[in-house]
């Protein structure tokens, strides 16, 4: 247990500086540009005075250090600075979208893991049967069509000829669970398809993985059933390597959630980071980034941590 | 007595990278009575263990068993149903893996998975299961019994794990028990212990056993009857010491013959030694010292066998010696003049002197090079010869190694492993050395061609003039090619000297432990150790 | 190459339907202005005109005609991605050749390095970078190629370590073997098969990133016929229920199954044989 702790201490260890190194990438990236911050959020018929003012208020006349650690400290505290494009504050646009998006991606989730982990054992159990390669054609064609493609198609299906769900995501911040769900059904299936293929090959490559252990020939030579077989012997330790997987899919919505909002025009995070790179708005780009990269790394931590209190050898010392 | 196996006409095959069926095992016919052990014999490829798992009507991916009659107390295994199959596994026939550690489950305890069987097939209530296994582990002389079950694998030894599985094979009670190479990935002295624990246990219920090995100094020990099999086929059959006293076949004979070649004896000289170590002290990044204060040297054309188990750190000696390896304190001495200790710093002649042969050919030569490619490297690094000299050279070497001139511009992946043996042993000749550090060169290889190899070398080091620095665990390859010997033991050199001294009481003590745990040829000699060990 | 494709020979239908397609997506790249009927930026008619004799896929929002910006698309999104995956395999494969062979503190640089970078999705990453660098197709080059690099260089560390601690390689150490001998003569030989297998799947992944970059808008910017751009300019007509506009992404699809199944294939031939 102890060297558990020790091992998660290290990881953490790693992560944050890590994060750190990011954040001040996207600092100092943001800090070269050339253009004129003030400029940006005040317009081009500016007075002199408010520029000066706002200058002087955004600490821009400091040397870049001090900008550096001001911006830091102001980041850490949960000043975000405010939108060129649009002169809110980003920390409320970040917040008006989070929830969305989070809808968006805990639906994905919920209907890509369990479908897609039953069928990866399914398929690893039913090695090189005809489901097995229909499975893996059909999961290869998901994750080698571009997300757009398969956004659009079930938007010309379901939305356009069939006229069951909507095109568009409407959701206003007052809409009802259900009415949420109706809404965010067409996207929510988008992002879970490329999901699902992931993670069936993977849990399908893990479970095979164990399968041909020599324990597993050693179950079987005791004479146990190909069912408890299964149950007692192969899947705890696949246990690990899947969670595993499924971890790190989850990292893929941060992704993913990009190009289908785009897609559905969903009011989330994903389409307000890419409409905030094309206008260049970069405080919103940095503090999105900034989001998703926490996100991202915190759930490859978690990946790590859990991959290795699933592993009896490291859980119990020697 | 009654019979409680019988096999007629088993043929096995295995599916080779093209898809076509070639047999492996040819019509073997195999009785065997209740309480009877059977010791199947025969080197790698010889079918052995897919016999064994035929026999429980198993076999393993990419082979199958294409014909033959199996009958098990009277029950047709070949054509039986899967439950039936099963039912059979595990309670009347178990199966007692060579490796130990994959064969266990990471993720349980060694009881739990002791009483996994005997508790499901309803033979043993929990608490009953695990009073047996707690007195079959006391049985096997198992460190804390009462404690040990609850342990994961990983938490203990090669050699407590065996006799855990055999344990484990032993819950229900069985018939018969299939041991696979029980004992094969063990040292010397942790095999006597299981080996023993083994014999005990199935005297004591009267267990039929089949015991499979490639070492018949070992089978002698278990088995009341003998079947040595070659590529497939049944060689003899006959009683254990009928089969040692006066074997029938030829090749039976010559499966020990290595165990009957010894160098004749060379007094050594007053000459400074070609390389001595004095003094030498090493570690890894982690942990504690794994050399300590190490002194050896080696005369020329002599040969210094280095014995020890796993972690005497003979290994580490090799590596210091050559330069991989800085020690801690210490150094190393080629003709009376010190080397430098890192690699990096020594001069080409140094790098020329010294060359080694490693345990595995199949990781010591690049598979992406063909052999003619191996060969020259050495021969324009170390001695400078120019591309038109260097494929007579080649021509030269192979010679040298019994290799046909053909295998030049093949890959090493074509060739056995005794070939690739050959190659590396060409490889180090190419630069024309004063000293061969050969490290384990034969534990892979079986024992008859290995004694080749070792022929190969003696005449060699006559021709050149060579010293060897022969790195070794098997005592049998020490009497046939060293001159002299050291013991090392934990890092330390415990005794070394001319063989004949070493080797002869009086003995250090663990050399004595070392000579006394290799089996002999004799069905006797482990009991014998056994009462001299309860007795002292 | 010849030894490939003759040990390919025996294979499943639909490996040889993946290579004839490869195959043609590759001669319509080569030959585009030979094979394109119209031009790519070339006018031709009004905006979305529908299937014809004379038009084959209609028109676009512009009036171009769409089977020939689709082919000219082919020729650009496969050069592009070409181009990208070659020198990002190059920049990979020798950064991680490097960490394994000379280790300490060289592999803790590039390792650390390459932790950073990938800690942001691909993406992300690039939409970042384009927002402070923009998205000129060199800049995007650059973008893309360091990105993917980043990953090659983990698959091409693995690989090396692996080699790196083999007697083979020691044995050469022990001669005294040159720098360039150990690197192309000892190390990359060993390491050229999950090489070969990344260089096919990274081809897709960078055409994936490339192709959803220009959906977005940020990555290649019109009037270039390229396959993720052409499918947003066009994307109104797709709410009319016509699926044209999603053709090139359609290409994109195939194009990526193609190449997988076979180095799937290849990759299943190769752990059958010792060579």
């Amino acid at each position: 247990m102890k060297a558990l702790l020790k091992i998660i201490t290290v990881r953490i260890g790693f992560a944050l500086p890590t994060l750190l190194i990011v954040a001040t990438l996207t600092f100092f990236g943001m800090a070269l540009q050339p253009g004129d911050p003030a400029q940006a959020l005040l317009g081009r018929d500016a007075a002199p005075e408010s520029l000066a003012a706002l200058r002087l208020e955004l600490h821009l006349n400091e040397p870049i250090q001090v900008r550096y650690f001001t911006w830091l400290n102001d980041t850490l505290h949960g000043r975000l600075g405010t939108s060129f494009a649009n002169k809110r504050d980003v920390v409320e646009l970040i917040a008006s979208r989070i929830g969305n998006t989070l809808f968006l991606a805990a639906f994905a989730a919920v209907l890509s893991i369990p479908f897609s982990l039953i069928i990866g054992v399914l398929t690893a159990h039913f090695r090189n049967s005809i489901f097995d390669r229909i499975v893996n054609i059909v999961s290869l064609s998901f994750v080698s069509f571009p997300e757009y493609f398969i956004g659009y198609i079930f938007i010309v299906i379901f939305a356009i000829k069939l006229r069951i769900f909507p095109s568009l995501a409407q959701i206003d911040p007052d809409s009802g669970f259900l009415s949420r769900v109706y809404q965010t059904f067409l996207p929510a299936l988008t992002l879970s398809l490329a999901m699902s293929s992931h993670i069936m090959r993977l849990t399908r490559a893990s479970v095979l993985n164990v399968v041909s252990s020599p324990f597993v020939e050693m179950a079987k030579l005791k004479g146990l059933s190909p069912l408890r077989v299964v149950v007692t012997h192969v899947l705890p330790n696949s246990l690990g390597p899947i969670i595993n997987v499924v971890v790190l899919n989850l990292a893929y919505l941060v992704v993913g959630v990009v190009v289908v909002e785009v897609v559905f025009v969903y009011p989330g995070l994903g389409q307000l980071f890419v409409d905030a790179a094309a206008q260049r708005d970069f405080p919103v780009v940095q503090s999105i980034t900034l989001l998703f990269a926490a996100t991202y790394i915190g759930l490859n931590l978690i990946a790590d941590v859990l991959a290795i209190a699933t592993n009896p050898k490291l859980l119990h010392a020697r | 007595m009654r019979k409680l196996l019988t096999v007629r006409g088993l043929r096995i095959e295995a599916q080779s990278g093209g898809g076509r069926w070639t047999p492996v095992v040819n019509g073997l016919d195999l009785d065997l009575d209740c309480g009877e052990v059977l010791g199947l014999v025969g080197e790698s490829g010889a079918g052995k263990s897919m016999t064994g798992l035929a026999l429980m009507g198993y076999a393993r991916d990419g082979t199958r068993i294409e014909s033959g009659k199996i009958s098990f107390d009277g029950v047709a295994v070949d054509n039986a149903s899967e439950s039936t199959i099963r039912s059979l596994r595990g309670a009347r026939i178990a199966y007692v893996a060579q490796s130990a550690i994959s064969s266990f489950n990471p993720a349980y305890r060694i009881i739990t998975q002791y009483m996994e069987v005997p508790v499901l097939r309803e033979y043993r209530t929990k608490q009953q299961a695990q009073a047996e296994a707690i007195e079959l582990y006391a049985r096997m002389r198992l460190p804390q019994p009462e404690t040990i079950g609850f342990r994961y694998p990983h938490q203990l030894s090669g050699g407590q794990l065996q006799r855990a599985m055999t344990a484990m094979a032993m819950s229900c009670q069985p018939d018969l028990i299939i041991f696979d190479e029980p004992t094969t990935a063990l040292d010397v002295t942790t095999q006597v212990e299981v080996l023993a624990a083994i014999k005990e246990v199935i005297r004591l219920h009267n267990t039929a056993a089949i015991f499979i090995s490639h070492d018949l100094a070992v089978v002698a020990q278990m088995a009341d009857r003998v079947m040595v099999l070659r590529s497939g086929n049944l060689v003899e059959c006959a009683n254990t010491r009928t089969i040692l006293k006066a074997p029938a076949q030829d090749y039976t004979k010559s499966l020990w013959a290595l165990r009957n070649s010894r160098k004749p004896e060379i007094p050594p000289t007053d000459q400074t030694p070609l390389l001595s170590v004095a003094n030498l002290t090493a570690r890894y990044t982690q942990g504690g010292d794994v050399l300590n204060d190490v002194c050896l040297a080696v005369g020329k054309q002599r040969t210094v066998a280095v014995v020890g188990e796993s972690g005497s750190g003979k290994s580490t000696l090799a590596r210091v010696i050559t330069g991989i390896l800085p020690p801690r304190a210490g150094a190393v001495f080629l003709n009376g003049r010190a080397l430098p200790p890192k690699l990096k710093m020594r001069s080409p002649q140094d790098l020329r002197d010294i060359q080694m042969i490693y345990q595995s050919a199949d990781t010591a030569l690049n598979p992406r090079q063909t052999i003619g490619t191996i060969l020259s490297r050495p021969l324009k690094v170390h001695r400078g010869l120019k591309s038109s000299e260097i494929d007579a050279r080649i021509k030269e070497l192979l010679e040298m190694v019994e290799l046909p001139s053909e295998f030049s511009p093949r890959y090493p992946g074509e060739l056995s492993g005794g070939q690739k043996q050959r190659v590396a042993i060409a490889r180090a000749l190419a630069a024309e050395p004063q000293i061969i550090i050969c490290d384990e060169i034969t534990s892979g290889l079986d024992q008859l061609v290995a004694e080749n190899i070792l022929k190969l070398l003696l005449k060699r080091q006559k021709e050149f003039g060579l010293s060897y620095l022969f790195i070794t665990h098997d005592l049998a390859t020490v009497d046939a090619i060293a001159d002299d010997v050291a013991v090392m033991y934990q890092g330390r050199v415990v005794d070394h000297g001319v063989r004949s001294k070493v080797l002869a009481p009086p003995f250090h003590k663990y050399t004595e432990e070392l000579l006394a745990s290799v089996p002999q040829m004799d069905p006797d000699w482990l009991d014998n150790l056994l009462k001299a060990r309860a007795a002292g | 190459m010849f030894a490939v494709l003759n040990a390919l020979r025996r294979s499943p239908v639909i490996v040889w339907i993946s290579i004839a397609v490869l195959a043609l997506y590759i001669f319509a790249a080569l030959f585009a202005p030979l094979v394109a009927p119209f031009g790519e930026t070339q006018i031709v008619g009004r905006a979305y005109e529908p299937w014809s004799t004379h038009f084959l896929l209609g028109t676009d929002n512009l009036g171009r005609d769409m089977f020939s910006r689709l082919i000219y698309g082919a020729r650009n999104t496969i050069a592009i991605t070409f181009i990208i995956t070659i020198l990002s395999s190059l920049l990979g494969s020798g950064a991680g050749v490097i960490a394994a062979l000379f280790g300490g503190w060289v592999d803790q640089f590039l390792g650390r390095t390459v932790d950073v970078a990938m800690s942001v999705p691909a993406l992300i990453l690039a939409l970042l970078l384009v927002s402070f660098l923009g998205n000129s197709v060199p800049i995007l080059v650059l973008i893309v190629t360091f990105i993917e690099a980043t990953r090659i260089f983990r698959v091409a560390r693995s690989a090396a370590a692996a080699v790196v601690v083999t007697d083979y390689m020691e044995d050469a150490n022990l001669r005294g073997e040159s720098l360039s001998w150990k690197i192309f003569r000892e190390i990359l030989p060993n390491i050229m098969p999950p090489l070969m297998a990344d260089f096919g799947l990274r081809f897709c992944f960078v055409v994936l990133l490339i192709s959803s970059l220009s959906f977005l808008g940020l990555g290649i910017q019109p009037p270039t016929a390229d396959w993720g751009s052409m499918v947003r300019d066009n994307a109104t007509l797709i709410s009319f229920g016509d699926t044209t506009p999603l053709l090139p992404a359609a290409a994109i699809g195939t194009l990526v199954i193609a190449i997988n199944l076979i180095v799937d294939r290849i990759i299943d031939l190769s752990s059958g044989s010792p060579s």
